[in-house]
C-alpha cells in the first residue's frame, strides 16, 4: 500500500467536469439538432456532417505527430468538425467541406499553440472562409424534404428577403408577408421547428434550444452570453426592424429573426465558446451584447444575408481587450486604497 | 437567493458528502502501543524537546516545550517509555522530529474522575496562562497557537469575536458532532474567551447543513442567557477561510496583507472553544481531539476521539479498515488537506479528518491546455484571475505575480476544484509564493 498511494497538492478531489467531458457533451447536445438536418435534408448532409468531423480529426491527428501529443480524446477536433458541418448547405461540394475543416483546425487553432490558443473560434473561421471562397457553393440550399419527390434548391428565408426587399411594395407588413409576396411563405411554426432551407444544423431553433438549455444548466454555456446575445438582438430588431417596411419603432419582428438563420446555433453553441469568450460576468455581458449588435447591422445593413458568423468572429477580436478592461475585483482591496488616502 | 447571509464574492459548491458521518456519535478510538509524538504540531517555531531516550514519561507531561512566543507546549498523550526521538515527515510534507512512546504504567487522567475548577474566580492572566500551557492551538487545521490569537496588542479593541463552526471541508463532521454532543463546554469555552476580549459582540457562525446545531445552540444560549448569537450562513465552501467568513458575519473586508483584528475580529474555532475549556477548567492539555475519518474507501465511517501520536492506520482499523484499496489517504479535508504515504502518520493537533478516497471521488485527469472559461475566476473568493497569475507563476514572472494578487491567495483549492483543464492552479501558487518569499529575503539581505 505504501507505494500504491498518490501524493498530490491540495485541492484533493475536482468537480466531476473536465475539458474532454465538456466538449464531448457540447457534442452530444448538438445530436438532435444534426439528426433533424439529416432527416429534413436527406442523407447527403450526413456525409456532410462526416466529411467534416473526419477531416477536423484527422488534421488534428496530424499536427498531433508533428508536435508529438495526443489530443483526438479531448473532444475539442471532433467538435470543431461537427460545427462546421451543421454550418454547411446540405449540397456543399465536400472538397469545400474539407477544406473548411483544414483551415479552422490547422490554421486558425494550431498556429495559435492548439486547443485554448486560437482567439477566433475555428468552426466559425473555417465557415467564413469557404463561404468567401466558393460562395455559390456555400449559397446553394435545399429545400426541405416533400415525400416523393428529389431535393430541390432554394433560398433561406432571410436569402428571401434580401432579395425582396429591394424590390418592396405597399402593403407588405414585415418579413413573414414579403415571403409570402414571393411565393415563398413561412410560418413562425415551421421556422421554430425548422422547416425551412438553411445549414444542415441550424434550422431547428427548437432542438437547439432543447441542447442550449442542458449546456446552460450545467454551466458549460454561460447564460451572461446568451442572454445578452438574444436579449441585445432582439431588442434592436424589435426597436428598428420595422422601418425597412415602412414601419416605425416597436415594430420589428422579433420571433421571426430570432429562429431564422444560424442566430440559435450561434448564440448558444458558438459565441458561447469558452476559448473565445471572455472571462468575467461583466465581460461576457458586454460580448453578448457586441455580438447582438454586430449580427443587427449585419443581417440589415450587409451585403450577406446572414450575419451571425461575422458577427461572433467580430467580436471575438475584442475578446482580449475586454478580458483587460474587466478583471476581477480583489478582495479586501478598496479598503486598502482609502486608508492611504 | 438563499435567506442566508455570506461572502458575495466566489465560492463553489462541492460535493459535501458528510451524511456518511454527520449523524454518527464521537467514539473513543484505540490507543496505539507506540505513540508518534512530534514536536512541532502548529505554526511557529517548532518546540525544545525536554526528554531522551529511556526516559518515562507520564501522561500529559510536557514532552516539548514552546520554542518561542509563537509556539505552543506539547504533551505526551500516554504514560510510557521514549523509545527514540527520530525525523518523521508531517503530511505537510515537513520533517520534524517526533518522540516515539511505547505505551507503558498508568494513565493520570483516563478513567478517573477530575473535579472541575472555577475559572470565575481566576483572574485573567491565570486563564491566559493556563491556554498557553496546555498547548492550545486553532484545531480548524492552521494550528496558529491560541494564546498568540488571543493576547490583544496595546490599542486593539475586538469588536467581534467569531466562532467558527462553518466546517465547510467536505466530509468532516468533528465540528460539527463537537456541537451537539459538547456544546455546554463549548459554550462555557466561549464565556472564557469572552472574559479575555471583552469584545462587543459574539456570533457563532454555522452553515445552514448543520440546522440541528445551530438549534440545539440557540436554544441552550437562550436557557442560560448568554450574550452571544448564532448565525446560519448559506453554504458555500470556503466560508471557513477567515476572511470570508469575516465578509460573511460582518460584511467588512480584512484588507490585503493585514490580521482580522484590522477590522476588529478575532477568530476562533468551535473545536479550539472546547480544548479552552478543558484546559482551564480541567487543566486539560491537548492531547486528544475529535478526528472524522472517511471517504469512499472506508467501511465504516466514523467521528473518533483520537490521542495526538495514536497512527491513522490505528484509526482506520477502529472504522473497520478499507472496504477497497483507496487511491489517496487524506490527512485533514478534500480541499486543503495533505495526502500521506504512510499510514503510520501520526495524528497531531491539527488533524481534523483521515479520509481515504477512491478514484471515483477524485475525478482525476490529465491537465489540458486552459480553455479560457473563466471558472476560477468566477470561483475564486479572493477575487484574483487564477489563470492570470498561474501563467505569470509559470513564466517565472514573480514581480508581475505579485502585483496580479498571488499573495492574497488563501490556497482554499476552489479554482483548481472547478478547472475543466485540471490545471494544478494551487500547486503553482504555492511554488510562486515560495519563490517571492525567497525573492524579498535576498533584498531585505541586501
Amino acid at each position: 500500500m505504501k507505494d500504491k498511494l498518490v501524493i498530490s497538492s491540495s485541492p484533493q478531489f475536482h468537480h466531476p467536469q473536465s475539458t474532454a467531458s465538456i466538449m464531448w457533451t457540447v457534442s452530444a447536445c448538438l445530436l438532435p439538432a444534426g439528426i433533424w438536418g439529416i432527416y429534413i435534408f436527406g442523407l447527403r448532409s450526413l456525409l456532410v456532417l462526416a466529411a467534416a468531423i473526419i477531416s477536423a480529426v484527422a488534421t488534428e491527428a496530424l499536427l498531433n505527430k508533428i508536435k508529438g501529443e495526443n489530443t483526438i480524446a479531448d473532444g475539442s477536433a471532433f467538435l470543431t468538425g461537427l460545427l462546421i458541418g451543421f454550418n454547411m448547405p446540405p449540397a456543399v461540394p465536400l472538397y469545400v467541406v474539407v477544406v473548411a475543416s483544414f483551415f479552422a483546425i490547422a490554421v486558425v487553432k494550431w498556429t495559435f499553440g492548439g486547443l485554448g490558443g486560437n482567439w477566433m473560434n475555428p468552426a466559425l473561421a473555417g465557415r467564413v472562409f469557404v463561404f468567401f471562397s466558393w460562395t455559390g457553393g456555400m449559397t446553394t440550399w435545399t429545400l426541405p424534404r416533400v415525400p416523393g419527390a428529389d431535393a430541390v434548391t432554394g433560398p433561406t428565408p432571410l436569402g428571401s428577403i434580401k432579395v425582396g426587399l429591394s424590390s418592396i411594395t405597399e402593403g407588405i407588413n414585415g418579413p413573414l408577408d414579403l415571403l409570402a409576396a414571393e411565393g415563398v411563405p413561412v410560418t413562425y411554426t415551421d421556422l421554430f421547428l425548422g422547416r425551412v432551407p438553411g445549414s444542415i444544423g441550424e434550422v431547428s431553433a427548437l432542438l437547439l434550444i432543447v441542447g442550449g438549455l442542458y449546456l446552460l444548466i450545467r454551466k458549460i454555456a454561460n447564460w451572461e452570453i446568451v442572454v445578452s446575445y438574444l436579449g441585445s438582438f432582439a431588442l434592436l430588431v424589435w426597436l428598428f426592424g420595422g422601418f425597412r417596411y415602412g414601419q416605425g419603432l416597436f415594430a420589428g419582428d422579433v420571433l421571426f429573426h430570432l429562429f431564422s438563420g444560424g442566430l440559435m446555433l450561434g448564440a448558444l453553441f458558438m459565441a458561447t465558446d469558452m476559448v473565445t469568450s471572455p472571462l468575467t460576468s461583466k465581460g461576457m455581458l458586454i460580448y453578448g451584447v457586441g455580438c447582438g449588435f454586430m449580427t443587427y447591422l449585419l443581417r440589415f445593413f450587409g451585403s450577406v444575408p446572414e450575419g451571425v458568423s461575422l458577427a461572433i468572429i467580430f467580436m471575438n477580436i475584442f475578446v482580449p481587450l475586454i478580458n483587460r478592461a474587466f478583471q476581477p475585483e480583489k478582495f479586501g482591496l478598496v479598503k486598502e486604497e482609502e486608508a492611504s488616502k | 437567493m438563499s435567506r442566508f447571509r455570506t461572502f458575495p464574492k466566489g465560492g463553489i459548491h462541492p460535493q459535501d458528502y458528510k451524511e456518511a458521518t454527520c449523524n454518527k456519535e464521537i467514539q473513543n478510538a484505540s490507543l496505539s502501543s507506540i505513540a508518534v509524538v512530534p514536536l512541532s504540531q502548529h505554526i511557529g517555531a517548532p518546540c525544545e524537546c525536554l526528554v531522551k531516550k529511556g526516559d518515562l514519561v507520564e501522561e500529559e507531561q510536557v514532552i516539548g516545550k514552546a520554542g518561542g512566543f509563537v509556539s505552543a507546549n506539547i504533551h505526551s498523550p500516554v504514560p510510557g517509555e521514549v523509545k527514540e526521538i527520530k525525523k518523521i515527515f508531517l503530511p505537510n510534507g515537513i520533517a520534524v522530529d517526533a518522540v516515539v512512546i511505547e505505551m507503558q504504567g498508568e494513565f493520570k487522567r483516563l478513567g478517573k474522575e477530575t473535579t472541575p475548577a472555577d475559572w470565575n474566580s481566576m483572574s485573567n492572566e491565570e486563564i491566559a496562562a493556563k491556554i498557553s500551557e496546555m498547548g492550545i492551538v486553532g484545531q480548524g487545521g492552521a494550528t496558529f497557537p491560541t494564546h498568540v490569537k488571543l493576547s490583544l496588542p496595546k490599542g486593539k479593541v475586538c469588536e467581534t469575536f467569531i466562532i467558527n463552526a462553518v466546517e465547510c471541508e467536505p466530509y468532516l463532521t468533528s465540528d460539527h458532532r463537537v456541537m451537539l454532543e459538547k456544546a455546554d463546554e463549548v459554550l462555557e469555552g466561549i464565556k472564557i474567551v469572552q472574559r479575555l476580549l471583552n469584545p462587543g459582540k459574539t456570533v457563532i457562525g454555522i452553515e445552514a447543513n448543520k440546522m440541528d446545531a445551530v438549534e440545539h445552540l440557540q436554544s441552550l444560549i437562550s436557557t442560560k442567557g448568554y450574550d452571544m448569537e448564532v448565525m446560519p450562513l448559506e453554504v458555500k465552501y470556503p466560508q471557513g477561510a477567515e476572511k470570508n467568513l469575516i465578509k460573511a458575519v460582518t460584511g467588512k473586508e480584512v484588507p490585503s496583507g493585514q490580521l482580522p483584528l484590522e477590522v476588529g475580529v478575532i477568530n476562533a474555532n468551535v473545536g479550539t472553544c472546547l480544548s479552552i475549556y478543558e484546559a482551564v477548567v480541567f487543566s486539560k492539555p491537548v492531547i486528544e481531539r475529535i478526528v472524522t475519518v472517511s471517504g469512499g474507501a472506508i467501511k465504516n465511517p466514523s467521528n473518533l476521539k483520537a490521542r495526538v501520536g495514536t497512527s491513522f492506520r490505528t484509526l482506520i482499523e477502529d472504522c473497520g479498515g478499507f472496504s477497497e484499496e483507496p487511491v489517496k489517504v487524506i490527512a485533514g479535508g478534500p480541499m486543503m488537506g495533505f495526502t500521506v504515504y504512510d499510514l503510520d502518520t501520526p495524528v497531531t493537533k491539527g488533524t481534523s479528518g483521515i479520509l481515504a478516497l477512491t478514484a471515483k471521488e477524485i475525478k482525476a485527469a490529465k491537465p489540458t491546455a486552459c480553455l479560457s472559461c473563466g471558472r476560477c475566476i468566477s470561483a475564486c473568493p479572493m477575487g484574483l484571475n487564477p489563470t492570470k497569475i498561474y501563467k505569470y507563476v509559470d513564466f517565472n514572472m514573480s514581480d508581475e505575480a505579485a502585483a496580479a494578487g498571488l499573495m492574497d491567495c488563501v490556497e482554499c483549492g476552489s479554482c483548481s476544484f472547478m478547472c475543466p483543464a485540471h490545471i494544478p492552479l494551487v500547486q503553482g501558487f504555492r511554488g510562486g509564493k515560495k519563490v517571492i518569499r525567497k525573492n524579498s529575503m535576498k533584498k531585505a539581505g541586501k
